[in-house]
């Protein structure tokens, strides 16, 4: 509360504060007070820095300098990788990427279409901008989501303004890892805080029902959730009668993620004061006015960075759909280097593939951060 | 709003003997689990009379404030609130509590939302009146309870006293023809007890019906017409503030009476 600052004159009217000495602020006592504070810290960090610029070198060599960057390729249409399996490993190939790059980004999508699934990518990180941004909360993004989603629907398939049609078993790469991480985390949040809502109900066939859900799905690996969407689902259908794969697999991950965020979101009801409940009571509001306005804004707010540790888990478990045939971005990086040319070269591809999962799950986190901090702006005094 | 002040600086009496009773308590039983915990409870409360309820901790004095805003629900007896009976029907639970205002011992502010905000939601939201308006009224209130210059803040910005005060203008602004006051000071440190007793006293002087539930018998002298003695879960005594006070006719009274000016 006090407002001291290093220029105010003590209260009993002493002699004025004086700026403290250059050891005790600034850079240099930052390193004098955390890495040279004794002999014991100050052997840990040399031997520390040491190894560190070993590894910062070896990585820069072998990504940068000693890396190749594209090869020749023959009338076959072959690529020569020699001169790459002459480096022996000092160096990265990373001509596989430039190859490959398109095969891996869309899978065995037809090729000359791939502006298709290109443009479906950066519809959904305009998706994703555009419903970061808080002056957008509110009706406009029911319309916004509706319609992007019908544009990507209509770019994948096509079939209509003069698209070709391209099945669903052609789709692959980046486009369906975004598909089913933004399908499966925008049906899974709304339907996770019906089922915390449910789970904490005084109705008891609604929390049975609820408590069911939870402790099915989250006792079963999601790997068997997904067989059983792939491979038992479909016998109890009709004659006749088919969900597409992707669907399946879809919905799969829907109800898995729904248990997971389920309990985090039951986690934030939880920590909530019982006065928060009896004074929305008291002033006459409805169940669902209690739970909009007082209750889940506060609860979700709490949860924050549970809630969005298990958006970043559902982003790269998408990557799981590989054991029921569907070509997501790591199955597709894994599928580039079958070739026999290109075998080999994991390791290029693999940090390629992980680099794309890294820009996006280090968005998600780092957005959250500055989030959290604004929303819980009444907690600062 | 000058308060009228008798000869003993007692508030006159608003209590309105020909209008039907604000609140009726008719054989009220409850029961925790096993614990019987409101005995046979009988209560008349009539329109803009003000009722101290007091006894030691344990005795169910909350329980029963909070039976008749039903966030606490009695399994005996009848309870009429504005001349609507207590049930399980929804819509009269509606209405009762739109007319019952409540103000907590923890204050129960919403921490999320600020002091005006917290203030226009129940009129916006359950009496549907216009944003505007609603903001007029809030600001109206904040400024009877002396903080309207608070009005942009969050209530963790704000001291006990003054977050109390505003959860009594809060309650205030959706018109309440009943305001129940559960231990509103207990929570609060000794100098902010006198700002909120002092709002509540200049409530008391707008004829408004009040059931406050403390321990504070400067104020109980004050502004009550009546005050209620209850102990493990029954009225004891009831009576006028001279009457309980000066003249106790039970032990339980009288030991209860002797440890509260004790502790004083």
């Amino acid at each position: 509360m006090s407002d001291i600052t290093a220029s105010t004159p003590t209260l009993h009217g002493g002699s004025p504060a004086r700026s403290a000495p250059i050891t005790a602020v600034g850079p240099i006592a930052w390193v004098r007070a955390n890495l040279f504070s004794g002999w014991l810290s100050t052997a840990v960090t040399l031997v520390l820095g040491y190894l560190i610029v070993r590894a910062v070198m070896g990585f820069v060599d072998w990504a940068f300098v000693n890396a190749i960057w594209s090869v020749p390729v023959n009338g076959n249409g072959v690529a020569q990788t020699q001169a790459c399996r002459e480096l022996h490993g000092t160096g990265a190939c990373w001509a596989v990427v430039t190859e490959k790059h398109r095969f891996m980004l869309f899978g065995t999508y037809p090729f000359e279409q791939h502006w298709r699934p290109a443009l479906v990518c950066l519809l959904f990180v305009a998706l994703y901008i555009v419903s970061s941004m808080r002056s957008f909360w509110n009706w406009r993004l029911i319309p916004i989501w509706a319609g992007t989603l019908t544009a990507i629907g209509i770019l994948m398939w096509g079939g209509v303004l003069g698209l070709p049609y391209v099945p669903q078993e052609r789709w692959g790469g980046l486009p369906i890892t975004l598909i089913l991480a933004t399908f499966g985390l925008a049906f899974a949040f709304p339907l996770s805080i019906l089922v915390a809502l449910g789970r904490r109900s005084n109705l008891p066939a609604i929390k049975a029902l609820c408590v069911l859900y939870v402790e099915l799905i989250r006792g079963v690996p999601l790997i068997s959730l997904l067989f059983m969407a792939s491979v038992m689902f479909p016998l109890f259908l009709p004659e006749g009668m088919n969900i597409d794969k992707l669907l399946r697999a879809q919905i799969a991950i829907i109800l898995f993620a729904g248990a997971y965020l389920a309990e985090v979101v039951r986690a934030g009801l939880q920590s909530l004061p019982k006065g928060q409940y009896e004074a929305a009571d008291a002033m006459g509001l409805s169940y669902w006015q209690k739970t909009g306005l007082i209750i889940l804004p506060q609860a979700l707010r709490t949860v924050i960075p549970p809630l969005v540790n298990t958006f970043i888990g559902f982003f790269k478990d998408t990557s799981l759909v590989l054991i029921i045939g569907i070509f997501d971005l790591l199955t597709a990086g894994k599928t580039a280097i079958v070739e026999p040319s290109w075998q080999g070269f994991g390791v290029e591809v693999y940090v390629f593939v992980g680099l794309i999962y890294l820009v996006f799950c280090f968005a998600m986190s780092k957005y959250s951060q500055g989030l959290e901090a604004e929303l819980n702006r009444h907690r600062r005094r | 709003m000058s308060a009228a002040l008798d000869t003993q600086g007692h508030i006159a009496s608003a209590a309105r003997t020909d209008a039907p009773p604000a609140i009726v308590l008719d054989k009220v039983n409850k029961w925790f689990g096993a614990l019987h915990v409101l005995r046979d409870v009988d209560l008349q409360v009539a329109l803009g009379e003000r009722v101290v309820v007091c006894g030691p901790s344990g005795s169910g004095k909350s329980t029963m404030i909070r039976c008749i805003n039903r966030l606490e629900t009695h399994q005996e007896g009848k309870i009429l609130v504005d001349g609507i009976e207590l049930s399980d029907d929804l819509r009269s639970l509606d209405a009762i509590r739109r007319e019952v205002g409540m103000v907590f011992q923890s204050f129960n502010l919403f921490p999320h939302l600020t002091i005006l905000e917290n203030c226009t939601l129940a009129p916006i939201w359950v009496r549907k009146m216009p944003k505007k308006d609603a903001e007029e009224l809030a600001m109206e209130y904040l400024t009877r309870v002396r903080i309207p210059e608070q009005a942009k803040k969050y209530p963790g910005q704000l001291s006990g006293g003054q977050q109390q005060r505003v959860a009594i203008a809060r309650a205030l602004c959706m018109k309440p023809k009943i305001m129940l006051f559960d231990e509103p000071t207990s929570a609060l440190d000794p100098e902010m007890i006198k700002e909120v007793l002092d709002t509540m006293v200049m409530l008391a002087g707008t004829g408004m019906t009040m059931i406050v539930v403390t321990h504070e018998m400067g104020f109980a002298r004050q502004v009550a017409d009546r005050v209620v003695f209850m102990d493990r879960g029954e009225v004891v005594e009831v009576g006028t503030p001279e009457q309980v006070f000066n003249d106790p006719k039970t032990d339980r009274l009288k030991m209860f009476l002797s440890q509260i000016l004790r502790g004083h």
